[in-house]
């Protein structure tokens, strides 16, 4: 059902755990099929320089989300802000149809995250 | 890789003395059982004593036996051919929320179509009350349709009891019991049911075989029609190998289901008690007594169900999930909707299914994998 790509991600994810005072938070979920994600990111001079997830729900879910921290890591906030989920599920070679709304909580959950970041230093921009 | 199949509630493998029961009607003896030659009646007579040893089993006489293609046809068949058959005399239907998509769905057409249906609620170990079925009777009321054994929490209706106040008020009364057929004793006579749906596949027969038991003097439409197989009720020339094993496979269970019960019932006892002690955090789902020995359906709280699936997977492990991310549907089980389990809870739902193959042993190696995927599942949730 799932690509190897996935199961790669699900059996040994990018990025797992927390960090401590964060940047920006990111906390979505849901509430549909219960799913729930939490991101946090550290910028230093408009460069991610690091992002951790927490993720409650299934194999596509915990994959996307490893997915879409992984090519975050290092880049400038201003590349990181066009990822979408279409994106992630390219990445993780296709989700099954009734699946792709579990990548749409990996990028809602980043762009949450960003946007935290922008409210914190007042930057006039949101993304949500 | 270590393979253990923890799923029977889904299917069973087919039992090789039923298989070998089986093989000769594909090849030798592949005559159709409506032919009047020597090839049509060595097949007409194997079909009958399938019919013979299936109604026996229930307490049925063999004239009541139909043999269909499995229980989603049994529960068309009843449902539909009941409704045909008495329309302009019953408009209203008593089943229950928990049913099986054949029966809900089923339900759901008839609705559509200008019956109503009344959905029972069980209570929160999903089971049905008697009482509860008295009272939604009413005066149009021609037909009550309660499942026998839950198939995701195992736990038993007491169908008996439902049998006696439809016949009291003089309603037809059907039971899915595919979820009880082979496990449970069943006597139709006893239980006062009219008609009743049973499938080969869940104990340990072939796929594509099931009956509906039809008690004599009922009047009931077709579902399939065509020429006048099984005795003109159900169109079709007749599975004679799949009936022939199931044959067999009721035959084991008339052999083995008393003591398979008690020690399944052990085995389930020893997985809960392991699993009590090694993960915390965990409930168990259905009644406390009444259910059958070898389901097991459990809630892992903060754990969502199809990971855990998934992660069993990689271990060999097959069970099965209620959660809203494993059914395709990205919605919860009706059935743990219905018993209103708490939300943290519905998402983290396994069910084990044990069978005839199961052992001390695979219970441990499951026990062990699955406290150490709960763990890493668990850390990688957000606490909410």
């Amino acid at each position: 059902m799932y690509s190897r790509k996935v199961m790669d991600h699900f059996t040994n994810p990018c990025n797992v755990g927390e960090i401590e005072n964060p940047d920006g938070v990111g906390e979505v979920d849901n509430p549909t099929c219960g799913d729930m994600m939490r991101i946090t990111i550290r910028v230093e001079e408009g460069v991610i320089t690091d992002i951790k997830f927490k993720t409650f729900g299934g194999g596509a879910a915990i994959a996307a989300s490893s997915m879409v921290t992984e090519p975050v890591k290092g880049k400038p906030l201003k590349e990181t802000v066009k990822i979408t989920n279409k994106d992630v599920a390219e990445e993780l070679d296709g989700l099954p149809k009734v699946k792709l709304h579990c990548s749409l909580l990996a990028e809602n959950g980043l762009k949450a995250a960003l946007d935290d970041y922008y409210k914190k230093i007042s930057y006039p921009y949101f993304i949500m | 890789m270590r393979e253990i199949y923890m799923d029977h509630s889904a299917t069973t493998p087919v039992d090789g003395a039923v298989l070998e029961t089986m093989l000769p009607y594909f090849r030798e003896k592949f005559g159709n059982a409506s032919s009047i030659h020597q090839f049509g009646q060595e097949a007409r007579n194997v079909v009958e004593e399938a019919r013979e040893r299936v109604a026996g089993f229930i307490g049925a006489k063999s004239s009541e036996i139909t043999f269909l293609s499995g229980g989603s046809e049994a529960d068309n068949f009843a449902l539909q051919g009941l409704t045909s058959a008495y329309s302009g005399r019953g408009k209203h239907i008593i089943t229950t929320s928990i049913e099986h998509p054949a029966i809900i769905e089923t339900a759901n057409y008839l609705e559509q179509n200008g019956i109503s249906v009344t959905y029972l609620q069980p209570d929160k170990y999903g089971l049905i009350h008697p009482h509860q079925v008295e009272d939604a009777i009413r005066p149009e009321t021609f037909l009550i349709s309660v499942m026998h054994v839950n198939n995701e929490l195992g736990t038993m209706n007491p169908i008996g009891e439902i049998g006696a106040i439809a016949q009291n008020h003089g309603i037809l009364f059907h039971t899915d019991a595919v979820q009880a057929f082979g496990k449970l004793p069943i006597d139709v006579v006893a239980m006062n049911i009219d008609l009743l749906s049973a499938s080969s596949h869940k104990i340990y027969g072939p796929k594509g075989v099931g009956i509906l038991f039809i008690k004599e003097g009922t009047q009931i439409d077709k579902l399939i029609h065509g020429a006048a197989h099984e005795r003109n009720r159900r169109a079709g020339t007749e599975n004679v190998a799949g009936i022939v094993g199931f044959d067999k496979a009721v035959e084991i269970c008339e052999n083995v289901m008393t003591e398979e019960a008690a020690r399944l019932t052990v085995l389930r006892e020893y997985f809960w008690n392991k699993i009590e002690t090694s993960i915390p955090d965990v409930i168990q789902n259905g009644h406390p007594t009444e259910k059958i020995p070898g389901i097991l359906n459990m809630s892992f709280k903060g754990v969502e169900g199809e990971s855990l699936l998934i992660s069993l997977d990689m271990k060999g492990i097959a069970a099965s999930s209620g959660s809203a991310c494993s059914s395709g549907s990205n919605k919860p089980s009706h059935v743990l909707q219905s018993i209103r389990l708490a939300p943290e809870l519905l998402n983290g739902t396994l069910r084990f299914s044990l069978g005839r193959s199961n052992t001390e042993d695979d219970i441990d190696y499951t026990v062990d994998a699955l406290s150490e995927i709960v763990e890493r599942l668990r850390a990688m949730a957000p606490v909410s």
